[in-house]
């Protein structure tokens, strides 16, 4: 398959003041990939994929996602992203048809095709039946499905999922991961950050950032043949050893 | 604009879906317009007060059964020496004694006049005063009468109540609550209402949307300046038919400034939720700095005229001040619009000026 870079940053860098979060990092990544994006708290994760989401603009450095430069074109840039975040993402007040209506109706879909791809939705995670439940009265698992299901309902490029399995039972985050493999599979790049080591196996490449910097960036495999380690878990304590930076 | 059509519409079942919040939104005016008009009120009203006259006297009798007659007063107790209005006083029974000396009939004839006294309790002292007025009122009326009849000739001091003839509380009460209620809605409930979606954290994924972050706040605003419109409207019907406050002046001119107000209200919500990450915060900043001083310092309870002039500055920087001084020259006074543009001039500039700083401050959190 040839290979397409959906997510390129060159040299990115964002200083609050002295402070500079994030220092010069540059990746690329490919179309369909599940990109893991590591590090300890306060490692400037947030900040960096912040920068690629159009929310704040790198200090210096130049990066493009979805082919749109992140510093002029962030506009663009949001109409071909999805986005969840570690807390909880829908509205509890709103019905399930209700959220997936709006958010659709956020990126400006039509709604033909909003009615259609819902039904096909729920229908799919067995949900039709709760179609007009609030979404407060789901399980916890079942709004984490739900809302990584409405991130990507208008099937952006690329979808940043910051933090997703928070507080989700072990087997919910199997089933969680498969959805991201369907996702990726269907063409939409993963762009994941996690604290739980397990998940980092599952990605096809990881990068580690350690005080601003990305100190590795390889697939799982080569990472812990590198490292000399069983797991992730050890590749990711040797790097973050060697931070300076509390939280 | 479809987007927005689907956000206001949102809003709408946040609001409409929180029973609670929207049933406490739409009866508080009402229950502050009967709390302060029947329970609150500082009107004078059968007051218990006692007449001291060391003798049975035809004059004070007459005096007696005048301020009895009326509603402001009912005489309970009869007093004949000085040495009883102390217990009388402090067993609470009356708040008011009318001292009468020793043949009060005859000297009322005498060319160096008779006296009288009234002892108050003071401990509230704005209500002690209106006691003493009313009094004096009634007795001044007396004493017109008996000079008009022939009697002693005496000097009669005529005071007139313009714009609220009848002196109810209502007057001045009304547009305090008007001015109070719209902030709390407007500023309080807006500010909480975005500072909920900062702590959920919808708005993050609203922000990484491509709505624009106008959309998102101005369709927020939507639903609670509908609300202040119909709690507006309930006041007004509220004063008219069951206070018997009337609109004195023009309708369209009140409105017209409580849009302004409102506006005015709405942006400052937008600042302090553009301030605020916790609902708690955006409380307690609405809560300590909007609602304290504006009860306190707008002249909604207490007359501006009289605070000391640091007060009387902070006073100047609250809308509910502006607004509700308008509101007792249109609708109290019944003047028109032209005498009130001072106060429209300045909550339009600080509807401006809030405005602008509350989108500056909302685009730069963005950057």
């Amino acid at each position: 398959m040839e290979r397409e870079t959906v997510i390129h940053a060159e040299e990115l860098t964002k200083r609050f003041g002295n402070f500079t979060a994030v220092d010069r990092i540059s990746f690329d990544v490919d179309r369909g990939e599940v990109f893991g994006f590591l590090g300890a708290n306060g490692a400037g994760k947030t900040t960096a994929m912040r920068m690629l989401c159009g929310l704040s603009r790198p200090t210096s450095g130049t990066g493009t996602v979805a082919g749109f430069d992140i510093a002029r074109q962030y506009e663009k840039i949001k109409r071909n992203i999805g986005y969840m975040s570690q807390k909880f993402s829908l509205y509890e007040d709103l019905k399930v048809w209700e959220n997936i209506r709006l958010y659709a109706g956020i990126y400006g879909m039509k709604g033909a095709e909003i009615a259609r791809k819902t039904d096909e939705l729920l229908e799919r995670l067995d949900f039709a039946g709760e179609r007009n439940t609030m979404v407060r009265k789901l399980p916890l698992g079942w709004k984490q499905k739900l809302a990584f299901s409405v991130s990507i309902f208008h099937d952006p490029a690329i979808v940043f999922l910051d933090e997703p399995t928070g507080g989700v039972d072990p087997y919910t985050r199997r089933q969680f991961w498969e959805m991201i493999y369907e996702a990726a599979d269907r063409g939409i790049t993963v762009f994941v950050t996690t604290h739980y080591m397990d998940e980092a196996e599952y990605c096809d490449r990881v990068s580690i950032m350690v005080d601003g910097r990305i100190d590795a960036l390889d697939t799982p495999h080569n990472l812990k043949e590198r490292f000399g380690a069983r797991s992730m878990e050890e590749v990711f304590h040797a790097l973050a050893r060697k931070a300076e930076r509390k939280e | 604009m479809r987007e927005f059509g689907a956000f206001v519409k949102k809003e709408f079942y946040h609001i409409l879906r929180d029973r609670r919040t929207m049933l406490i939104v739409l009866v508080m005016p009402v229950v502050l317009i009967v709390l302060f008009g029947f329970a609150l009120s500082t009107e004078v009203r059968n007051v218990d007060i006692a007449i001291l006259s060391p003798s049975p006297d035809p004059t004070v009798r007459q005096i007696a059964d005048r301020l009895d007659a009326s509603e402001y007063f009912t005489v309970t107790r009869w007093l004949d020496t000085p040495a009883r209005i102390d217990e009388a006083m402090k067993s609470g029974e009356v708040q008011l004694v009318v001292a009468f000396g020793q043949h009060f009939s005859g000297g009322m004839f005498s060319p160096d006049g008779v006296q009288m006294q009234m002892i108050v309790d003071a401990s509230d002292a704005n209500m002690a005063q209106s006691y003493t007025s009313y009094a004096s009122g009634i007795i001044a009326a007396f004493a017109g009468e008996m000079a008009g009849a022939g009697g002693p000739q005496g000097i009669l001091s005529q005071v007139q109540f313009l714009y609220n003839p009848q002196m109810k509380s209502a007057y001045n009460f009304v547009p305090g609550i008007m001015g109070l209620i719209m902030m709390l809605i407007c500023a309080m409930m807006t500010s909480i209402s975005i500072v909920r979606e900062k702590e959920t954290g919808t708005m993050e994924v609203l922000l990484v949307s491509p709505v624009r972050p106008i959309y998102i706040v101005v369709s927020k605003m939507v639903p609670y300046f509908v609300l202040s419109c119909i709690n507006l409207a309930t006041i007004l019907l509220l004063s008219v038919f069951v206070l018997d406050v009337p609109v004195a002046g023009s309708l369209a001119a009140l409105w017209l400034v409580s849009l302004i107000y409102i506006i005015a209200n709405l942006s400052l919500g937008l600042l302090i939720s553009t301030m605020a990450r916790q609902q708690v915060i955006a409380l307690m900043f609405s809560g300590l700095l909007l609602m304290m001083p504006t009860m306190l310092l707008s002249g909604m309870i207490f007359p501006i005229e009289s605070m000391p002039w640091p007060l009387r500055g902070i006073s100047c920087l609250l809308p509910a001040r502006w607004y509700i001084t308008a509101v007792r020259k249109l609708m109290i006074q019944g003047l028109p619009m032209l005498f009130a543009w001072k106060e429209t001039v300045i909550l339009a500039s600080m509807a401006v000026v809030l405005i602008g700083a509350s989108l500056k401050k909302l685009n730069n959190r963005l950057e």
